[in-house]
């Protein structure tokens, strides 16, 4: 079975967070090493699914510079490995929607040689079993397999919200879209499973009657003519939305449960691009406790509660509680973090406090000295 | 298009390295662990690309396995070449005769081929059991400066170690004037590293008339070298003055090991401008829990620490858990030290299992013997390796 990936990396129909400001949701730094979107690209490797489409459409250079040749998530290939497609065409009309988006790669999708095609978000840190939904899609007979969760959403979740229903079978029957929602409901993860020939009915047909939105236009009309069902996700889902939410997951990822969930997966490990940091090394004075640390850093102070990045150096009696430290960031002797997010590249220097609270995270942009 | 390379390396990967006793019996002494997160061979293999050299010949004959699928097609040294790049030269099957290495030289003279479809000018002779950061660019400047035939790098010893080496006799030019290997009385203190930097058509020329020699052992220290300076040749010293350490023993290898550590360490990993590569996994960050102790350490991806880390380097995937005490210690990967264990100075291997509250070696001091304990063994809850031991097979009730 031949099965085409496409991942969406920026489709946001709100603000886009501070985080993002720069770069695409899908190369948002996570959990010391990872970006966002090598959860959605492990989860096709792991399936086998070696032919993926990265739909992109601005502040993309980060993306290309993770993504590289795919080489980290073995998906250099002949055959099939990762293309990542920008807008195409000479109008500057630039899609706004998962369904202009598709429209705009048509082609691409048309020479795929796949049976099947999996569409996804990369605003979410999950490991998907696709083995299990692809399972599920065959049993049910269904058209469309919609991923979908119960949970509690709460106003910083990312949004707009699909809120299911579901019969007694599976198979959803109506489907509401909310731009801001709180509650415990059915609502979409954004990630479904079809043959390639329906969604190339389907945009086809979209492109014919300009249509603009998959879930309101496509899905949402077509569910009683479509046997559209529902995929019940009950792992570890974190989506993020918002500078809050970025920094509740990356903290939720100090829980060894959640890690384990994520990352010690028997057949599905969570790939990413490797770097050649020296590993980490702290110093005699260095005291550290509940905190993730990627290879490459030097602590000679104090750090609780946080989550560091590569190539992150902290001097002595420094201190570093509940924050976040993304790549080579210089904290100077002497200064106090609690409840920071420092970009890539800042530097801390000079005896500095910088103390956020919970309600107020205190976040430095990239290259940013202080 | 006639293309060609001005130096090609060739690597000699082959040695069993007996003296580190069980982390070799199951791969080649450049194969193994170093610094956390590196292999041996990844020294030699970072200073060939960082002094601009991208043609390198890895001579392998024992336990190759592992040392084959960690250098795999060359990507983590971006030695993946479409002309050079790196390449595995074991010992094969000749259309007349089957043959192994018969010592250094014989290994380069049966790959004289190899050499010759670069068609370089001069030759780059490694071994690959030696931790150090050398520019060979420098080296090769000065071969060039001296119009030399043969060019060895020294380094200064003590005295008291010189009879360990091949020791160099030189002339206030830094000519050579006599070598003489492993010396019972040394008449200097110049030992050579085991670089070579031969002038390529010099090199062949000698390889052939010692292979034609039955008497000879085919050794580059042994035989050609004093042959060459006898000879007459232009046999230089190129003095190296950074840190060069060979660890062939186990004691030498934790004393590497240790001089990565310390506020100014005698090594350094990280200096941006002479990065070491070595092959990565995507393996999650390090995690360090509450109630964690760690000091003066260097520990990598996939960790996971709970207990007290102290004056020790930890590899990928090693845990340690509660109220287990790791000092002094180096451990390779995924090796777990139980709730309650106690480790000291012990160079552990991976995939080993301490149990519970078992204890392993004794306080580092004076004289105080270093413990190990091989690959794949469980030491089983509550019992005591005593100092100095190497324990190969599982110990448990």
């Amino acid at each position: 079975m031949n099965i085409l990936g496409l991942i969406f990396s920026n489709i946001h129909n709100k603000e886009l967070f501070e985080v993002t400001r720069r770069r695409t949701i899908a190369s948002t730094p996570i959990g010391g090493r990872y970006r966002l979107i090598d959860f959605a690209l492990s989860n096709m490797v792991n399936y086998n699914i070696t032919r993926i489409g990265i739909v992109t459409k601005h502040n993309y250079q980060s993306l290309m510079d993770h993504i590289g040749s795919g080489k980290d998530w073995d998906l250099a290939r002949k055959n099939g490995g990762i293309v990542i497609l920008p807008p195409f065409g000479v109008s500057a009309d630039f899609y706004n929607t998962r369904l202009e988006a598709l429209k705009s790669i048509i082609s691409f999708i048309n020479s795929s040689r796949a049976d099947y095609v999996v569409l996804t978000d990369c605003y979410a840190v999950a490991n998907l079993d696709y083995r299990d939904i692809f399972n599920q899609h065959f049993a049910t007979g269904a058209d469309i397999t919609f991923v979908y969760r119960e949970c509690d959403v709460t106003p910083d979740d990312y949004m707009p919200v699909n809120v299911l229903t579901l019969d007694d079978d599976g198979r959803i029957t109506n489907m509401s879209i909310y731009q801001t929602f709180a509650g415990h409901a059915k609502v979409s993860a954004d990630t479904w499973v079809m043959k390639k020939s329906l969604l190339q009915s389907l945009v086809l047909d979209a492109i014919n009657r300009n249509l603009r939105s998959f879930n309101r236009d496509i899905i949402s009309h077509n569910l009683d003519v479509l046997k559209v069902y529902g995929y019940r996700f009950d792992g570890y889902f974190g989506n993020i939305s918002s500078l809050d939410s970025y920094y509740k997951i990356n903290m939720k990822l100090l829980d060894p449960k959640v890690r384990a969930e994520l990352f010690q997966q028997p057949r599905r490990p969570i790939y990413t691009k490797v770097h050649d940091s020296a590993p980490t090394k702290y110093g005699v004075a260095a005291e550290i406790t509940n905190s993730l640390v990627a290879d490459g850093c030097e602590i000679e102070g104090r750090v609780e509660n946080s989550v560091i990045f590569r190539g992150a150096k902290i001097g002595k009696n420094a201190v570093v509680k509940n924050s976040i430290l993304m790549q080579n960031t210089y904290v100077a002797d002497g200064a106090v973090l609690d409840h920071v997010i420092t970009d890539k590249n800042v530097k801390i220097i000079n005896k500095k406090e910088i103390i956020g609270d919970e309600n107020r995270l205190a976040y430095i942009v990239k290259d940013g000295v202080v | 298009m006639i293309r060609k390379k001005e130096c090609v390396a060739m690597i000699l990967a082959g040695g069993q390295g007996s003296r580190l006793h069980a982390l070799t019996d199951r791969l080649a002494k450049p194969a193994v662990t170093f610094g956390a997160k590196y292999r041996i061979i990844d020294f030699p293999l970072s200073n060939c690309v960082n002094s601009g050299i991208d043609t390198v010949g890895v001579l392998t004959q024992y336990q190759p396995l592992i040392l084959n699928e960690y250098i795999g097609n060359g990507k983590p040294w971006d030695l993946d070449r479409n002309f050079g790049g790196v390449h595995i030269l074991p010992p094969y099957q000749g259309k007349n005769k089957i043959d192994w290495y018969r010592g250094t030289a014989n290994a380069i003279y049966q790959n004289i081929h190899f050499l010759k479809r670069y068609d370089p000018e001069y030759v780059l002779v490694l071994s690959g059991d030696h931790i150090y950061k050398m520019d060979y660019g420098k080296m090769l400047r000065f071969h060039k400066q001296n119009d030399a035939a043969l060019t060895i790098a020294v380094i200064n010893v003590p005295l008291s170690e010189a009879s360990r080496f091949g020791i160099m006799n030189t002339d206030e030019v830094g000519r050579v004037i006599s070598f003489e290997e492993k010396p019972k009385n040394p008449k200097s203190t110049r030992a050579s590293m085991g670089i070579y930097i031969f002038d390529a058509a010099v090199l062949y020329r000698h390889l052939e008339e010692d292979e034609a020699n039955l008497f000879s052992a085919h050794d580059f220290g042994k035989n050609i070298i004093p042959r060459m300076v006898e000879e007459g040749e232009a046999v230089y010293a190129y003095e190296f003055n950074g840190y060069w350490k060979d660890v062939g023993t186990v004691a030498s290898l934790w004393e590497a090991n240790a001089d990565l550590l310390g506020e100014n360490p005698a090594f350094n990993l990280y200096d941006p401008d002479w990065r070491i590569y070595s092959r990565n996994f995507a393996l999650p960050p390090q995690f360090i829990a509450d109630g964690a102790k760690i000091e003066n350490s260097i520990i990598t991806e996939g960790c996971y620490i709970e207990g007290t880390v102290i004056d020790s380097l930890l590899s990928n995937n090693v845990r340690v858990e509660k109220g287990a005490v790791v000092k002094d210690t180096i451990i390779f990967a995924n090796t777990a030290v139980e709730a309650g264990a106690t480790v000291n100075y012990a160079i552990i291997d991976e995939n080993v299992t301490i149990k519970k509250n078992a204890v392993v070696g004794a306080e580092r001091g004076e004289n105080a013997p270093i413990t190990l304990v091989a690959h794949n063994v469980t030491i089983g809850e509550d019992m005591t390796v005593p100092a100095g031991e190497i324990i190969e097979k599982d110990l448990v009730l």
